[in-house]
């Protein structure tokens, strides 16, 4: 869906009826039908919550038939640092875009590094989580919890990867100088979508850790 | 009229400015009006097959105890028909007329994207193909159009037949949401100066409409098939009751986008009405603003109304009450439209010309549509005709009697304008006849035979129920239906090889496309139109003595046109080969590969595609 | 004109007179057995009440609608040369007018459909006679806790007591449908869903699945049998007579006939076989019919007792399949010439059931046809 905001708009000879960007609209359409994807999932993980035959559970500990013994399986403090830092990423894209809008490279680079940084360690966060869970008895298919979370989280998750890859394109660009003022839109869409899948994880957060 | 005014305006072949040809030059399109066009050839060639396979499940319903075709094969072929009807047809076939006439409409050179255009056409050809290519494999979709869980279970459907249907509508719903992106910022973004909202050609208002409920439906199909594709691939038990999943969370998904489909498939319909309407009764729309709002209504209650599918799931009575209401309410802006129209007629001069004829036919037809709705929104009376024959007659007065007629219309008043040629009239005429006669014979004895219990999706029925002659009926009037769309065929075969001979305004039309020669070149508007109120072009001419000279093709030299471009359609072969990859990993386990390979030539193309220029 | 482009005016009236005969023969309930528009107990009365109610406004509304449509398209048609009609763009008064009327028709129906909803969700109340239904792909399982009696396919009620179902289904969902009764309700693996009715009229009619359930789903059909209350205590008391091991079991002598006479719809519609229960003459066909039933398997999904039989079992119940009317799921008649048919090539007749073909010879069909007829 990158391609939504990688095009070109035409027929821009006379401006367009609202004056804005057709690409910022379509990037905010996009993100318009994304609330409803997103809302479904989270949907699907409510519609599930508790109603998981076996263990493991997330917040109850849970002994198998066969006498096994498994703690409530979510890890709240390393995803809460991952929250934060995600939380955080969000204020760096609006850094690194002002940059842009300035004409400052400096300001760009450095600060888009460190939205970067920021995602890859919320997404390194969750593969270490997924992992850690399989490891301790939690796959896809183990259970309803393990079915809707994973398809939550990873849903998630491949939209931040998106998000980083993305943002990595951007910056590589902004290396070469290809990002003055003019073009700072590509990273306004860029930004607008990352605000999106942090807004989405602000949600996802409490529903699946912190409620029990 | 018209062929006075064909006398009278001497036919020209198209000029030569800027247009190429060769099928590279096709595959590499980005011009609205190409991409319509293969919209339109697509979406009618997969039509003619969603025709054929009706006219078998009628062949085989013709007689009790038939064997024409086994139980498998009836199974595939009504549920390929519903699939493909709905998403391989009706919709595509709106999505040519969005394609084509919204830029015209609005007085724009494009779309806000072309290439994404594009895109949206190749992914939902080769998303239509995947489907169908099922057939190839003895594996056809089998498990009825809305796929209710747990049939769809790996259980209980162990073969590929599910797996082409989910993944299929996949594909398809990426073409729709990348189509609904791009036609919604058009119209908000790329209306002639002048065009406010209130002055939008009443089927750019309905389609947009529609596209805000694709883009909010879609996400939803999306999500539920996701969950199937768990279930069926990945162990997971979403919809599978021994591991504690509920089959009826797939009916709440499924319905929550399927009626919002329904107005997806229904609205295109009512603007190309709004359209004809007032063009051959000469005279405005009558109530535009009411026309609006109720189509803005509908799209609003048309969330809120999704559990009358469920009636007879048992959800008690608060949730019947409540659902049986919302869906009573619908049919007050749905009334509306429908008196608006005959206002529209009341008092005009109304010219029965062919599209005049679909357009009048598509009220008749809607009105017996829309009154069965009103039954079967009363649960315990809906208890009883739920599932059975009568269902299926409304929904075919709904989407045959109200979408295909209305596309019809469409197609015989825009037809002209897309090809620079005149159908026949009296071709027109009779196509016309035969469907309505056709349709009625097809669809009406189904409500007598619903209600007297006739459930739907039997393969067969026996003897001693009393079904035979209904069902006889039924079978002849679909060949009567059929033979209506030989003679269509026959008509755009004859426009065909006669010289191209279409005025630009051969209906006295009331909007910008109607401005601009027939086909319109490739730029659409040498200058951009500017407007000053509704029915633009009637404002053009209005106290005119004369008729407006024929507009000149002009060169188009300095008009800045969007360059042709590979990358939508590679990257629309990478999005089906994940999807082809997918399937391959859900029925062998591995092949993780082919995943990660076909995700590759999709990020490819999208990479290419962003970095091309966009000309 | 309009109409003449297509047909001259014999042809139309022609057409119309035979329309008028479609739609007369449509309107006939009677023609069908299946029908919802003759309803034989409240419940399905509820839901044609409210049917007629909707279909005279829909009526009035399609013949105004309809007529308005018509007129206009007469009295409007432009001919050349007319001048332009007046511009009219709207007239808020009509407007409105037009839409609160429909409004106002659409409460007139929603007024009885609340009414209706909240009676037809009602409990069936004290004294009501409960009945388990259990959809399974293709037939249905019927189970009567109050006689501890299980029956396929067939479902007797008494007339004039409230039968209360509650249903479920042993593997996809499927819908079950008592038209002439009732209304239909859905079945599913993890929730029980309910309906009643109160059969006021007696006889035998046909039901079947309305929810598509996979290849066979248009052979899910059973019967439903309305007797009187004698007529089901009898049938009742018959079934419980019927045990475990009917061929080590003597039940008297009868007159009844043997099985490779067959029985014929009529006869086994008789109501309520007679309480001391039914005895074939038991032939070498029978002796070697009981031992292949065991032999070739038939034993591990089929019960051959009513009473304490175990619930969900794989195959229906075949305590009385000799007295059915119908085999395999309103398939075929149940004749002997069928009944062979059936077991010897099930895959054949239905395919996609979980019956396999055994290979059976037509000798063996033949004993185990009449060791099944003489269950009734």
């Amino acid at each position: 869906m990158t391609a939504v905001a990688h095009d070109v708009p035409h027929g821009l000879e006379h401006a367009t009826s609202t004056g804005l960007d057709s690409r910022k609209l379509a990037i905010w359409t996009f993100i318009g039908s994304e609330c409803m994807f997103f809302a479904s999932l989270i949907s699907n993980y409510l519609v599930h919550k508790g109603r998981s035959l076996v263990g493991p559970f997330p917040h109850e500990p849970w002994t198998s038939p066969s006498g096994e013994h498994f703690k409530p399986i979510l890890e709240i403090p390393l995803v809460t640092l991952g929250t934060a830092l995600l939380l955080f990423s969000s204020l760096f894209v609006v850094l690194a875009l002002s940059g842009a809008q300035r004409g400052s490279r400096k300001a760009l680079v450095g600060w888009l590094a460190a939205t970067i940084a920021c995602g890859i360690f919320f997404v390194g966060m969750q593969v270490y989580e997924f992992t850690h869970f399989v490891r301790e008895g939690l796959k896809l298919s183990t259970n309803l919890f393990g079915a809707s979370f994973y398809t939550l989280t990873g849903f998630h998750g491949t939209h931040v990867t998106i998000g980083v890859i993305w943002l990595i394109t951007l910056w590589i660009l902004a290396l070469r100088g290809k990002i003055p003022p003019s073009k700072s839109l590509n990273l306004e869409m860029a930004a607008l979508y990352w605000h999106f899948v942090d807004v989405v994880w602000i949600i996802i957060f409490p529903v699946v850790y912190l409620i029990k | 009229m018209a062929t006075r005014v064909l006398d009278q305006q001497r036919v020209h072949a198209p000029a030569a400015h800027g247009e190429k040809t060769g099928v590279l030059s096709w595959l590499t399109t980005v011009d609205h009006k190409r991409i319509g066009i293969l919209y339109g050839a697509t979406a009618f060639f997969f039509f003619l097959m969603g025709g054929v396979e009706a006219l078998l499940l009628r062949i085989q319903l013709g007689a009790p105890n038939n064997t024409f075709l086994s139980a498998e094969r009836y199974n595939e072929l009504f549920t390929m028909h519903g699939t493909t009807m709905i998403f391989l047809a009706i919709m595509p076939l709106s999505a040519m007329f969005f394609n084509y006439m919204i830029p015209l409409l609005i007085g724009a050179r494009d779309v806000a994207f072309p290439r994404l255009n594009a895109f949206s056409y190749w992914v939902f050809l080769l998303g239509g193909l995947f489907l169908n290519v099922s057939w190839l494999f003895g594996a056809a979709p089998d498990q009825g159009w809305f796929g209710y869980a747990n049939l769809t279970s790996k259980q209980f459907s162990p073969g590929p037949n599910v797996d082409f249907w989910m993944l299929g509508l996949q594909i398809l719903g990426i073409a729709s949401l990348a189509a609904a992106v791009n036609f919604f910022v058009t119209v908000i973004n790329l209306r002639a100066p002048g065009m406010n909202l209130m002055r939008m050609p009443m089927f750019v208002w309905m389609s947009f409409i529609t596209q805000v409920l694709l883009l909010l439906a879609f996400p939803v199909i999306t999500v539920a098939l996701i969950l199937l594709m768990f279930d069926r691939f990945f162990g997971t038990h979403f919809f599978v009751p021994s591991g504690g999943g509920d089959p009826i969370l797939w009916q709440h998904l499924f319905w929550i986008f399927g009626h919002p489909e329904v107005y997806i498939l229904i609205l295109p319909a009512f603007g190309i009405i709004s359209e004809v309407l007032p063009v051959f009764s000469r005279k405005p729309l009558f109530g535009y603003a009411a026309m609006v709002f109720s189509g803005v209504f509908i799209a609003f209650l048309g969330f809120g109304v999704w559990s009358h599918h469920m009636f007879s799931t048992g959800m008690g009575p608060i949730a019947d009450t409540f659902f049986a209401l919302t869906t009573m309410l619908i049919a007050v802006p749905t009334g509306v439209k429908i008196f608006n129209w005959i206002g529209t007629m009341w008092g005009g001069s109304l010219q029965f010309r062919t599209p005049m004829y679909f357009a009048v036919g598509f009220i008749a037809m809607f009105i017996i549509g829309g009154l069965s709705g009103v039954m079967h929104a009363s649960p315990p009376a809906d208890l009883q005709q739920t599932d059975t024959y009568f269902v299926v007659a409304h929904f075919h007065y709904v989407l045959f009697g109200g979408s295909i007629f209305g596309l019809t219309a469409g197609a015989y008043y825009w037809w002209p304008k897309m090809f620079g040629r005149m159908l026949d009239e009296r071709l027109g005429k009779l196509h016309f006849w035969l469907m309505l006669i056709g349709f009625n014979l097809t669809f009406f004895p189904m409500h007598f035979v619903g209600l007297n219990g006739m459930p739907r999706r039997v393969y067969t029925y026996p003897e001693g129920l009393g079904f035979e002659t209904l069902n006889q009926i039924e079978t002849a009037g679909s060949f009567v239906l059929g033979l209506a769309f030989v003679v269509f065929l026959y008509n755009i075969f004859q426009s065909w090889r006669k010289p191209a001979n279409a005025p630009a305004d051969p209906w006295n039309g009331a909007t910008l496309e109607w401005s601009i020669p027939s086909p319109p070149q490739e730029f659409n508007f040498p200058e951009i139109p500017v407007v000053h109120g509704r029915d633009a072009h009637w404002e053009a001419k209005r106290g005119r003595t004369t008729p407006l000279p024929e507009p000149a093709r002009v060169s188009g030299a300095g008009i800045h046109l969007p360059n042709p471009s590979y990358w939508p359609l590679i990257t629309a072969i990478g999005l089906t080969a994940v999807f082809t990859a997918l399937m391959v990993l859900g029925h062998t386990g591995s092949h993780v590969w082919a995943v990660v390979a076909a995700v590759l030539l999709l990020f490819f193309g999208v990479f290419r595609w962003a970095f091309e220029p966009a000309g | 004109m309009l109409f003449r482009t297509v047909a001259p005016r014999s042809l139309r009236s022609a057409s119309a007179l035979g329309l008028l005969a479609v739609v007369l023969v449509a309107c006939s309930p009677e023609h069908y057995p299946q029908t919802t528009l003759l309803p034989r107990g409240d419940f399905a009365q509820i839901a044609d009440h409210l049917l007629d109610t909707t279909v005279k406004w829909a009526l009035l509304v399609f013949v105004l609608v309809e007529g308005v449509l018509v007129y206009s398209i007469f009295r409007f048609r432009g001919k050349p040369g007319d001048p332009e009609p007046q511009q009219t763009h709207g007239n808020t008064t009509v407007e409105i007018i037009w839409t609160v009327i429909p409004a106002l028709i659409l409460a007139a129906i929603a007024v009885p459909t609340v009414k209706a909803i909240f009676q037809t969700s009602s409990s069936p109340g004290k004294g009501s006679l409960l009945v388990e239904v259990v959809g399974h792909q293709w037939w249905w399982e019927f189970r009567y806790p109050e006689f501890n009696l299980t029956t396929a396919n067939e479902l007797h009620v008494p007339v004039g007591r409230t039968v209360s179902l509650r249903m479920g289904s042993g593997d996809v969902i499927h819908s079950f449908w008592v038209p002439q009764f009732a209304a239909k309700r859905d079945v599913f693996a993890n929730r029980e869903t309910r309906l009643w009715f109160k059969a006021e009229v007696t006889g035998e009619y046909p039901g079947q699945c309305a929810e598509f359930c996979g290849v066979q789903h248009g052979r899910m059909a059973y019967r439903i049998r309305a007797q009187t209350p004698e007529e089901f205590s009898a049938w009742v008391a018959h079934m419980q007579s019927l045990k475990a091991q009917p061929a080590s079991t003597a039940r008297g002598d009868s007159g009844v006939k043997t099985a490779s006479q067959g029985a014929t719809v009529q006869q086994s519609n008789q109501g309520a076989a007679p309480s001391q229960g039914a005895a074939p003459s038991q032939g070498a066909d029978y002796a070697t019919g009981e031992k292949l039933f065991t032999a070739k398997g038939c034993v591990a999904c089929h019960a051959l007792y009513a009473v304490n039989a175990p619930k969900g079992m794989v195959g229906p119940n075949l305590a009385n399949v000799g007295a059915r009317s119908y085999i395999a799921a309103g398939t075929l008649k149940n004749t002997d010439e069928n009944l062979s048919h059936w077991i010897r090539d099930p895959q054949g007749v239905k395919k996609g059931v979980l019956m396999p073909n055994l290979g059976l010879t037509a000798t063996e069909a033949q004993a185990l046809v009449a060791f099944l007829r003489a269950h009734k």
